[in-house]
Parts: structure tokens; sequence; C-alpha cells
């Protein structure tokens, strides 16, 4: 079950403004690079600091560039922050081939917060998932996060995840190097732990 | 190279021939690093923000000039200055920015410039940060001047270096334009050479620059000349190029986001043999000869552009003339092959190219289209935008709204553009009611409180932030000092211009590149103008709706009421939390309290949740920021709040 063979692989990484979707399309997609790839990401986020929808679309190549934004349909990963982002992500950019990787720990619309939408319930979340995709993986990566100390680190957690689940052609330690350049030496382990966390997570998912 | 000295690798990595994934403005950061450039300006506006952010940091390892101006116009008066002193300068604005810089800009085409002279446009299609999705490029028509849009990030990079000569060779200022996607997207960027620059400037002052008095349309002649010039020399640009068959069965005319997208829809829909891309990077002055090389090998014509139907204008334009009796068909933004507004998109295209060559396209099978539509409208609520937990503008808007009702006079509140404009929706209880340009809030208010003798009867008031108020604010409020109108000023000063990134303004004790500066007082200056001012804390809602009911009393001139208190964005990134914030759940009554849930109804902060298990409310620990405004909310006072040191 992996990807290497596919051109180009698309993966989108979805959440809510603030959650660090930036920070994991950059480290994924510099680590790329490095290796060869040709890698396109477009970031929409209209108002990414003010709770709205937020999605990197990861565009991975060895031939040629390829457009910003993922074509309907056409998502082969969605790595997501939040389980209702990477529900939305699926049914517009899905089919039924796509690997999904979510965190479970919902944050709440306005309109749900006002009580004039509902949040549909996690086990409703999963089925709509589960259906629309070839293999979903879900878990809590805000509560490990939060048992941390540091409930941003969810995303570190996820990434963690994504780069465990072996569909990227990523490289565990080579993925831990890039940590080292991006992150000031004080941060540096509770990220390494963070994403060896993620790590673990899925391999005990996946066996 | 080593380990150790990668990690500093950014736009000013000394690397020639280093692949690195640059955003696209960052990849034009680092083009005008590579032409040498001295000065750099900017107000900040998505998506032209990260030009003078990223440079701002490596201002002093290049020995630039870098500064976050008051406004637009300033910026490119600076940037202009230097250019004319014999500095390559840069200046960079997002399109409603280019509106503010208009007036300066049309005077400089007329005079011409000195050293490079690059303006950056950043346009945001489809209007996803900003108020409108005018098109610039009508701008560098309109005042003739050179045009560049930059197809890749590569591109951003290269064209932005050979921006400053081509400013040069014809001594005009070179606009180069791009849109979101180029901007904020991210690519491979083959780094160049770094030259060592030193310069000399010196204002030559045997010349008069300025266009002659009385006589100003001989300016615009000369101007008309230069521009055929340009014409001549884009011809041979190496940013346009052609890519397909002879005599295509469709010609795609491209430029900026629509290269990327064009080229994959023909990958997708495997018609390379059939159809051509004629990509343009210098879309004005249009180069003829080349269009029209291309342009009579096929019949059928799609544009693909963000926003307008500005090429599609141009070449129907050049086609008139060129061959008598040939009729082509055209297609796009002005037949409805592609939208005529909002930004492009991958699917746009491939459905506009498969319509045109007869071919049927299909994303995915319709069973599965019809299971995704069947989740999405059932179970996928949208997400609009709101306030962030603990953001002062919500409080604010509170207190606002509480005062306006007991006041009951129907009083208007105006606006204009910031995190604050959310006050137009169920963000901020609705109570804003206009916005248009940067401080119209205050010039709108202005005219409102002078409607008296016409019987006009409402209370005026209007919001503007910290960041504006220097911007564009200050004339509207100089005006109504002067002239007597009658309104509230509510300055919403949460120490930054909060909703792109934090840029100090002339109101911060730092400057562009965070060295310490004198810090201009708006309170100061709001009392030389003679106008009364109060400082509230927002966070005090009680205390800051009897201050604004205090002020709605009283009748003549405007006052002003600074409501102080730091972005909670900023907040968290040092203090955190002011409170420990909890819901009682024995005072709570939940669904039994005749409340209707007013703290997450009425209130709404997403820092509270409603548990629909035990149909109370609670705080969300992961999402709450402590700022303990909803302690003063709940009407049971069943929300308490611990002071944190």
């Amino acid at each position: 079950m992996n990807l290497k063979r596919r051109d180009p692989v698309n993966l989108i990484i979805t959440g809510v403004g603030g959650q660090g979707n930036i920070l994991i399309s950059r480290l994924i997609g510099q680590t790329l690079v490095d290796e060869g790839y040709s890698i396109t990401i477009g970031e929409t986020y209209g108002a990414s600091q003010r709770g709205g929808s937020v999605a990197s679309h990861v565009r991975i190549s060895k031939k040629t560039a390829y457009s910003p934004l993922t074509p309907e349909g056409r998502a082969d990963v969605i790595l997501g922050l939040e389980p209702l982002e990477s529900l939305r992500i699926l049914t517009l950019f899905g089919n039924e081939s796509s690997f999904v990787i979510t965190n479970t720990r919902s944050i709440h619309t306005m309109a749900v917060v006002t009580g004039e939408a509902e949040y549909p319930r996690l086990e409703t979340i999963k089925e709509g998932i589960s259906r629309l995709s070839q293999k979903a993986w879900y878990i809590d990566a805000s509560k490990m996060a939060l048992d941390m100390g540091m409930p941003l680190l969810a995303n570190i957690i996820m990434t963690g995840a994504l780069v465990g689940a072996g569909l990227l052609p990523i490289d565990k330690d080579r993925f831990k190097d890039r940590f080292r350049m991006n992150f000031k030496k004080e941060q540096l382990a509770l990220n390494v732990k963070a994403f060896e966390m993620g790590i673990a997570e899925i391999t005990q998912s996946t066996n | 190279m080593a380990k150790g000295e990668e990690k500093t690798l950014g736009i000013d990595a000394n690397w020639p021939g280093k692949v690195v994934l640059l955003m696209g403005i960052e990849a034009i950061a680092r083009g005008a690093l590579e032409a040498g450039v001295g000065v750099a300006t900017a107000y900040p506006g998505t998506p032209s923000s990260e030009l003078v952010d990223r440079l701002s940091k490596v201002a002093k390892k290049f020995n630039m000039y870098v500064e976050w101006s008051v406004n637009e116009k300033v910026a490119l008066e600076i940037a202009g200055a230097a250019s004319l002193s014999g500095i390559r300068a840069i200046s960079a604005m997002k399109q409603n920015g280019l509106s503010v810089a208009l007036d300066f800009l049309s005077g400089l085409a007329y005079t011409g410039i000195k050293k490079g002279l690059v303006l950056m446009v950043g346009d945001d299609a489809g209007a996803l940060s900003s108020s409108n999705e005018q098109d610039s490029r009508h701008i560098a028509r309109m005042l003739d001047l050179p045009l560049l849009e930059p197809a890749t990030y590569q591109e951003a990079k290269d064209m932005a270096k050979w921006a400053f000569e081509l400013s040069e060779r014809f001594s005009t200022v070179c606009i180069l334009r791009s849109t979101t996607r180029i901007l904020h997207g991210r690519g491979n960027v083959t780094l160049g050479e770094l030259p060592e620059t030193t310069y000399h400037p010196r204002f030559d002052t045997s010349q008069i620059c300025a266009p002659p008095m009385g006589r100003a349309s001989k300016s615009h002649a000369a101007l008309h000349k230069k521009l055929e010039e340009i014409r001549r020399f884009h011809e041979a640009s190496p940013f346009n190029a052609y890519v397909g068959p002879e005599n295509p069965e469709l010609l795609l005319i491209t430029s900026g986001t629509g290269w990327l997208y064009t080229a994959e829809a023909l990958k997708t829909l495997a018609a390379e043999k059939r159809a051509g891309i004629l990509k343009l990077g210098t879309t004005w002055p249009l180069p003829h000869n080349l269009v029209s090389k291309y342009l009579i090998q096929a019949d059928k014509i799609l544009f693909v552009e963000e926003v307008d139907a500005f090429l599609e204008a141009a070449v129907r334009d050049l086609a008139a003339d060129l061959v008598p009796g040939r009729v082509w068909r055209f297609f796009g933004k002005s037949t409805g092959h592609i939208s005529p507004f909002g930004e492009l998109n991958p699917n746009i295209v491939i459905g506009a190219i498969a319509n045109l060559l007869d071919m049927t396209y299909r994303p995915r099978k319709s069973a599965y289209q019809k299971e995704c539509d069947r989740i999405a409208s059932l179970y996928v609520p949208s997400r609009d935008l709101q306030f962030c937990a603990g953001c002062p503008h919500r409080a604010m808007y509170w207190s606002l709204k509480d005062a306006l009702r007991l006041d009951g006079r129907d009083g208007v509140v105006t606006g204009d553009i910031g995190c604050y404009s959310m006050g137009q929706s169920p963000a901020g209880y609705s109570q804003m009611k206009t916005a248009h340009g940067m401080g119209s809030g205050v010039g709108v208010a202005s005219g409102l409180g002078k409607l008296k003798q016409f019987g006009f009867s409402q209370p005026v008031l209007t919001v503007c932030g910290d960041s504006t108020f220097f911007h564009a604010s200050l004339p509207a409020l100089v005006n109504s000092a002067h002239n007597e109108s009658d309104f509230i000023l509510i300055l919403l000063d949460n120490s930054g211009t909060a909703m792109t990134g934090f840029q100090p303004h002339p109101g911060i004790d730092r400057n562009a590149i965070g060295d310490s500066a004198p810090k201009v007082d708006a309170v100061e200056l709001c009392k030389a103008l003679g106008i009364p001012v109060t400082i509230v804390d927002p966070y005090e809602v009680k205390q800051t709706r009897d201050e604004f009911l205090r002020i709605l009393k009283k009748d003549k001139g405007p006052k002003v009421v600074i409501c102080k208190r730091e972005c909670v964005l900023i907040r968290a990134t040092g203090k955190g939390a002011l409170f420990k914030v909890k819901v009682n759940p024995e005072k709570c009554l939940g669904e039994q309290c005749g409340c209707n849930r007013y703290c997450t109804r009425v209130f709404g902060c997403p820092g509270i949740r409603w548990d629909r298990d035990t149909k109370k409310a609670e705080i969300d620990e992961a999402v709450c920021s402590g700022c303990g405004v909803c302690a003063h909310v709940c009407p049971q006072s069943a929300i308490d709040r611990e002071a944190l040191s």
C-alpha cells in the first residue's frame, strides 16, 4: 500500500485556521525538493487566523510542476487536523482510492456554537469518511498533544502519522533532519517526540 | 555545503544553483536581492505583505533600507525617491493599495525614473482576503506602463530581477503583477548569484523631475513613444513562449496562474496534440508580432487569465485589423466559458477546454459523486469566519451592541478594512454597517455627522484599527475637527497590523527591521486636533458600554474612544491566558435556564461549547484563550474565572 509509483501524488492537508497547516506543508515540501521532486503547494487560507477552513494542496511529481490547486476528485492522501474538515475535503477532492488520516478532535463552527447548525457526531463523520475512502486512520492527536502540555503539537503528531503511514516517498530519519533545520534547539526535542508518537500511533493501528 | 550552513537557507542563501522551495512572493524578494535592490517599502496587504516582511529580515546583511510605510502612496514615494537618486528600489502593495498609490504613480509615469523601480502588485483574485478583486493590469494600460506577469515560482524570481533591468532601460516604473496562487503558493526555485552592490546616491539638481507646467501632454506623447519601444522589446522576451502543435485546433492564450492550470488541463485531457498554449509574461504593451504569429495559425482561441478579460480585450483589438475578412472565434470571460469573476482553478479550465474540444470529462464516477453530495449536504456545515477566542473586537462589539440598544436612537456604526470588518457579520453582532476603503469609516461618519441640518437624528459612530488610523483615517479626522462633525471614533488599538501578521506601524515603538523607533502617539495627535479622548479596556465590557453611553449623550464635534487591548494572537505568544475560565455545572442551568444558551447562541465565542449530552455550557480548553469576558456575559454568573499571574 503505497503511492510511490503514482505521479503526481496529490496530498491535501486540511484543518482550521491556526492549527498549523502551513508548517506541515512546508516541511514536507522542502524535504521532497531535496529528494529531487518538483513540488507545488497552494494554500487556501482566506482568513487563516480567523477560524476558517484551511487547506494546503501539495502536488508531488518527479516529472513536472503541477498547478497549485488539485483538480476535483484527484486527492490521493488527505491529512486532516480536524475531522469535519477532512470530510469536507473528501467530498470535494476525494475518490474511491483516497487515503485519509485524520485527527478526531472537533473544532466547532460558528453556526454550531450559536446553535444554528449541529456538529455531526464523530461516528457519523467516521462513517462518511470510511464510505468515501480506500482506507482511513483516526487519531486523537489533540488529546495526545494536550497530555504533552502543548495543544499546538497536534499538527506534528499528525505529520508523524502521515510519514509513518508510508504512503509518501519520505524517509522518517531524513524528515527528522529537516526538523533540526526548522526548529530552535529548545523546541526540537518536544517536536521530535511528538513526531515519533505520531509514527508509533499509526504503526500500531496499521498492524 | 555543511549542514550547519544549510540551516540558514532562506531568500538570502548565497548558494547559486541550489533548488529551494519558495513562496512566489519570496521568490520575488530573492529576485530583487539578485538585482541588488537597495530600498524596499510597503504597507501590508494580502497577498503582498511577505515581500517587505522577508526583506526586512535580511536588510542589515545587505545594507538595505526597508520600511513599513504609513500607506501605499507614501511607500511608493519612498521607493521613488531612492530610484530618482540612483538606487534600485521596490515597493509592494495589494490591488486596493494600488488605488491609494495611484496619484503618485501617475505622476511618476510622466516624469520617468532613474535607477530601476519595480512596483509589485499582488491581486487577490477571488477576494479571499479583500473587499474587492479588481484587476490591477488595467492600471498599466491606463498609465502607459510596462507590465510583467510571472507564470511559475521560478519565473517570479527571474522576472523580478529582469524587471529592474527593463525599468532602467526605458527609465520607467515597471509593474510586476501577480495573483494569490503564485504569490502565496510555493514551488521549486533555482537560486542565482547575489551581487556585491554599493550605491553612491545623488539627486541631480540640474534636472527638473516634474511634468512641464501647462504642457504635461508633451510628457504623455513621449510616454506613448516609449511604450512602442517597449512593445518591440517585449517581442523577444524570454518570458513569452508557445508550447504545442503547429496549427492547433484550439489556441490557449494565458498569463500568470493560467499557464499552470492550462498545462495541467491539457495533460489531464490528453489533448496536448490538439491544443497549444501561448504563455505571455510581458502582457502590456502586448507584443503584437508574437501574438499575431500564433493567432493566424488557429481559428478557435480560449483566454485563461485572472481576473478580468484583459488579454482577451487586447487580442480582440489586435485581431480586428490583422487580416481583412478573417474571423476568429474567441472564447473566455466574455463568452462565459471562463467565469468572469472569482479566481481560476483546474476544474474551470479543464471544463472550458473539454467543452471547446467536444470532449467529455467526468472527474468522479457518478455514484461516488452522488454520495459526496449527499454527505456534504447532510453533515458538513460551512465554517464561517469568526473572531478568535478572546478577541478584543468581539468584546468591543458586545459593549457597543448593548450601548446602542440602551441609547435607543438607532445609532449607525461605519467602518473599514481590518479584522474588525467582521463586525458586519454575526461574529460582531452585525453592528458595522459600512465598509469601503481604508479609513473610509471615519470619512463616511464625518459626512453623516453633518446631516443634522436636513433632519438626520441618528447618533453616528465609526470603528477603525490602530494601523488604519494612521494609514488613511487621519485626513478624515482632521476634516471632521475643522468642520465640527458630530460622531464618535472608536479606535481599536490592538498593538499591530493584526490582520496581515502584526507589522509595526507609526504607533508602535519599533520599525520594520526590529530596531526601536519613535512612537507616534494617537492620543496626543487627537488632543492636538482639539478632540476629546478617553481610553477603555474592551475586556471590561460593562465599563466600555457605560463609556459609550456617556459619550453618546455628548453632542458637538468628533469624540475619540480608544479601546486598548492587544490582539489575542500577540498575547498567545507571550503572557498567555489572563484567567482560568470554567463553567460551574452547579450554577449553569443549561436548557432549564431561561437564557436559551445565551453564552453560545448570542455571545458566540468559539471557546464555549454546548455539550449536547449534559445540555450545559462548557469551556473548550483547547480553544479558550482566557480573556475572562464571558464571565460578565452569563446571566446566572455560572462562568467562573480565576486570575492567573
